[in-house]
């Protein structure tokens, strides 16, 4: 990688360090977008349509519209992301050229290949990506990714799969710290992750990147326990602009990511916020969106 | 030192890291009982000004530390830090028609947000700080110093405007010490 790659990376890793302690929501309109803001939002997610009706429409589901993502990006002073489908260079490229924010090469859209995510590093723009374990984190900081976030089951309002996938990449992470030097090579086999990455989780006891959470977060109580769990954030998809008061919700969500730890704080806030999103369990559905891209 | 770093949203850990690396004592302010510990400085850290400057006030903590700021407690502010602390925000010439909001309003500059642009726009450089050459210097989507008052000592400047000033307990930055 050429040293101004690199230094772009860094600053990449930089602008989500930024971001961290907040709250990324999805919006489809420039109304959206600032009701978002004003609520709170770190940062932005504009798509056409949120995971739940992705999930309702079925169908293939591609990159949005630039000009609607221009919209988006003239409606607020935050940061704004866009999603491109797995492997998809050229949706990457487009949104590179819109100059968005952070692109969220993302398993809510239908993959454009089946086996291989985009390379990164080549680009000037950041990414996050969706991972389920460590493994799986690795190899995207290794393609270039420089945040993360779990996969979750996304438009589910079911928070079971965030979970599962914070746990276990909790648990490995500290699994990693605790090894002896000459047992990581063997880790990396086994996590089918670079070698220097493993290291780096080895001698830090953590991802080399920022780690959010996603999939499924519809309530305060959801967002409060995925920092519990170590997120660094978090993604709210569907279960803002799905629910009955949306604007109430989403600033009742900011808060609780910032004062997590304080149970009678997140009993205020969870106060008539109206009906969450109705959400289906994760077990219950036919499209499993974590399973696309490893 | 006792200092206290605003833990709302942003690159809070990373200020904590600084200041524990000059071997000052910090603590987290996410809310009012925290400023009962007692601080001798306080740091802003970057982050989304508009999300710091809402949570401040839904909070309870932006009157309590407006007060202890307007009396004299040291502040030490990067990036979103040093757009809560602006006199005037000047948001003409911005992409985005959304209005800008004042929120300490205590140091006497006027900063442009997002002056550089969007991520595309963010850039690392070195320079001068405060006497000092060869300081590396980190730019994310960063505001820019558009105009200071008399009093104000600029201690960095990049393309001929300031990029860290000083004033009376203020020292802010649009850059970020607390990254390199």
């Amino acid at each position: 990688m050429s040293e101004e790659k690199n230094g772009r990376q860094e600053l990449n890793r930089n602008l989500a360090q930024m971001l961290k302690g907040g709250v990324i929501m999805d919006v489809t309109t420039p109304e959206q977008a600032k009701i978002a803001e004003a609520a709170g939002a770190c940062a932005v997610m504009a798509l056409e349509r949120i995971p739940a009706d992705i999930r309702a429409a079925g169908g293939v589901s591609r990159m949005s519209d630039p000009a609607m993502i221009k919209g988006i990006q003239a409606a607020v002073s935050i940061p704004v992301m866009a999603k491109c489908r797995i492997g998809h260079i050229a949706e990457a490229r487009i949104l590179e050229a819109i100059e968005i924010d952070y692109i969220d090469e993302s398993e809510v859209l239908s993959p454009a290949d089946d086996t291989r995510h985009i390379d990164k590093t080549k680009f000037s723009v950041p990414f996050v990506c969706g991972a389920r374990d460590l493994g799986e984190a690795l190899r995207r900081i290794g393609e270039g990714a420089t945040m993360i976030r779990t996969k979750g089951e996304p438009g589910t309002g079911d928070v079971v799969q965030a979970v599962r996938h914070m746990r276990k990449m909790q648990n490995e992470i500290r699994r990693i710290a605790s090894l002896r030097e000459d047992e990581l090579y063997e880790a990396a086999k086994e996590l089918a992750a670079p070698l220097d990455l493993v290291k780096f989780v080895h001698e830090n006891g953590r991802l080399p990147v920022v780690n959010f959470a996603a999939g499924g977060v519809a309530t305060p109580a959801d967002a409060a326990l995925m920092m519990e769990l170590g997120a660094e954030g978090v993604f709210v998809g569907s279960g803002i602009f799905k629910s009955g008061d949306p604007a109430k919700r989403a600033a009742a969500i900011v808060q609780a990511v910032t004062n997590w730890q304080d149970s009678k704080l997140l009993a205020q806030l969870s106060e008539n916020l109206g009906p969450a999103m109705v959400g289906i369990n994760a077990d219950e559905i036919e499209t499993i969106m974590e399973e696309r891209g490893k | 030192m006792k200092v206290g770093v605003l833990a709302v949203q942003g690159a809070f850990d990373e200020m904590e890291a600084y200041w524990r690396a000059q071997g000052a004592e910090t603590f987290e302010i996410r809310q009012r009982g925290d400023l009962d510990r007692g601080l001798d400085l306080l740091a802003l850290p970057g982050g989304e000004s508009t999300v710091q400057g809402k949570l401040l006030k839904d909070l309870g903590l932006f009157a309590p530390l407006k007060e202890r700021i307007d009396g004299g407690l040291p502040v030490f502010a990067t990036c979103a830090g040093l757009i809560l602390l602006a006199a005037k925000i000047d948001d003409s010439g911005s992409r985005t028609d959304t209005r800008p909001e004042r929120w300490f309003g205590v140091l006497p500059v006027t900063v442009r947000r997002n002056a550089y642009g969007r991520q595309l726009g963010s850039f690392r450089t070195v320079g001068t700080f405060d006497g000092k050459p060869n300081v590396p210097m980190t730019f994310i989507r960063a505001p820019a110093i558009t105009e200071v008052a008399p009093q104000v000592e600029v201690l960095s400047t990049f393309d001929g405007a300031p990029t860290a000033v000083r004033w009376q307990h203020i020292i802010a930055f649009t850059w970020h010490p607390e990254l390199n």
